[in-house]
């Protein structure tokens, strides 16, 4: 079996002052985390605060955007079907994302992947990722 | 302060429509209301405590009182999705503990059959901070629990085969239930067959899209023994919510590890006195991962434990969801919590079906998981007893 992936019509996220640079980021074609001025622990979705210790401070690390699949799902029964996933960045976090540019039945957990920028309609790409 | 003893189940009712396209939600929820008061032989206006979550129109609990034209001193309107009715529950023992109120009703109803709900259209639950780091890819309630499901078989073996058990035993039992909406028995097989919706759940694998609602009446010690009805008592409860945690998360799990040992805790019994459990069953995997989560096997041995019919009443060790469960006979607004509570009281009360009614069931489990396995849940459990 081999389902090629198609980009689809994707909704602009919504961007607030606090995730703003996240976006730009991904404009510029880096990936970037959020890391906890005092546990140093970085989290994903960005956040000015830590989830972890509670500290009130963070700030924007870049990731190198490789990383492994943590699971991931084929959505078939719609228009153009997708790969939704989580994937483990080499940095520690997991991310939501979708699985792209190659055949979506050869996608497999534990497979190495980099990080692409897909179109948005009308907003900044979004972060998905292809076999590295 | 425990809720052991405080407070009893007397009334349980469930809409026996599936599809509803010329009844109101708000109708909905006064048919259900009056059907519990009814089973329990009380009263509107016995009702002193009213407990309802989002699929109630209006705003929290007050649009239903007025609706309804409840009295009240004690309202709750915690909403934690398809799990709400198990959480009201527990909360309403521990309003009726305190002596908040006596006679608690709790409503559910909705109509997304007839409103075309599906499990692969985005849901918009406003602006939440997670919302634009997930809707651009397609997050929708099926593939939310696909990537749990191919996590658990990755990492535990599970197969098709075994998670296809889980609607074998549901549809076993839902051939008993006339109002059921899928009544037809199926094989491992037909689920196998059934077209992929999202990977590796079937369409066979999913629960059911109904109309319809339920609702419980819960009363003190004092109004329960005023009543000519089997005593169904709370033991034990447990709430716990789970999410992905900063990006650190391990989906395979549930809240229900959480929520589980803390109603064991308070009933003072073990996973294996249990003599029925309602299982929340949106998806096969939900199944699976709860009784593990439980403690009714170990981790991961969950597609094993529920394999060769094992969940069939009268067949394995732990007869589940005689009612048919969301699989084969209802869940109603999208949300299956309050039909797992109100078959529990049925096998407590020796109503259920006599085909799939369990011996001596003096013991039951509740368990409901709302929200999506894959990303943010709340679990309730619950446990009764019959005295
Ligand atoms: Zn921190």
């Amino acid at each position: 079996m081999s389902l090629a992936y198609k980009d689809r019509k994707i909704a602009a996220p919504s961007i607030s002052p606090d995730t703003k640079a996240f976006w730009d980021g991904c404009a510029a074609g880096k990936l970037l985390l959020k890391q906890c001025e005092k546990c140093q622990e970085l989290h994903y979705y960005p956040r000015p605060s830590c989830p972890f210790c509670g500290h009130g401070e963070t700030k924007w690390i870049e990731s190198k955007g490789t990383g492994t699949i943590y699971t991931y799902s084929v959505t078939r029964r719609v228009e153009v079907p997708y790969c939704f996933a989580f994937v483990t960045l080499d940095e520690g976090v997991t991310m939501m994302t979708n699985i792209a540019d190659c055949d979506l039945d050869s996608v497999r957990i534990g497979q190495r992947v980099r990080v692409v920028f897909k179109p948005t309609d009308g907003g900044p790409p979004v972060p998905m990722f292809t076999p590295a | 302060m425990s809720i052991k003893g405080k407070a009893y189940i007397a009334g349980a009712y469930e809409h026996p429509l599936r599809k509803a396209p010329d009844k109101t939600v708000a109708q909905l929820h006064y048919e259900v209301a009056m059907g519990a008061l009814a089973d329990a032989g009380l009263s509107k206006s016995d009702v002193d405590g009213y407990f309802c979550a989002g699929d109630a129109p209006g705003l929290g609990a007050f649009s239903m009182a007025e609706y309804m034209g409840l009295k009240l001193r004690h309202v709750d309107s915690t909403d934690t999705g398809g799990s709400a009715y198990l959480v009201h529950v527990s909360h309403a023992a521990q309003a009726i503990a305190a002596g908040k109120c006596n006679v608690a009703l709790i409503t559910l109803a909705g109509r997304p059959r007839s409103e075309g709900s599906s499990g692969l259209v985005p849901r918009n639950f406003g602006p939440a901070p997670d919302a634009p780091f997930e809707l651009p890819f397609g997050s929708v309630t099926v593939n939310r629990y696909g990537v749990s499901a191919m996590r658990h078989m990755y990492q535990y073996g599970t197969t098709s085969e075994q998670l296809a058990w889980v609607k074998v035993a549901a549809s076993q039992h839902a051939q008993h239930n006339p109002n059921a909406m899928l009544r037809d028995v199926v094989t491992v097989e037909d689920v196998l067959s059934s077209p992929m919706i999202s990977d590796p759940l079937h369409r066979l694998d999913c629960c059911v899209v109904s109309d319809g609602g339920g609702a419980l009446v819960v009363v003190s010690p004092e109004v329960m023994r005023s009543l000519n009805r089997p005593r169904i008592k709370l033991l034990g409860a447990g709430e716990a919510p789970k999410h992905l945690n900063g990006g650190k998360m391990d989906l395979t799990l549930s809240a229900a590890a959480w929520s589980g040992p803390t109603a064991f805790a308070e009933a003072g019994v073990k996973p294996a006195d249990i003599k029925y459990v309602s299982i929340y069953d949106s998806f096969t995997i939900t199944v699976v991962i709860q009784i593990e989560d439980l403690g009714f096997c170990e981790k991961g041995q969950g597609g094993r434990f529920v394999a060769d019919g094992n969940l069939i009443s009268g067949v394995g060790k732990l007869p589940f969801n005689t009612d048919g469960g969301g699989l084969c006979n209802n869940h109603p607004a999208d949300r299956g919590g309050m039909t797992k509570v109100i078959e529990a009281v049925r096998q407590l009360r020796g109503e259920a079906h006599p085909a799939v009614q369990v011996k001596n069931c003096n013991l039951a489990l509740a368990q409901g998981t709302g929200g999506s396995l894959g990303t943010r849940h709340c679990s309730a459990t619950l446990i009764m007893e019959r005295e």
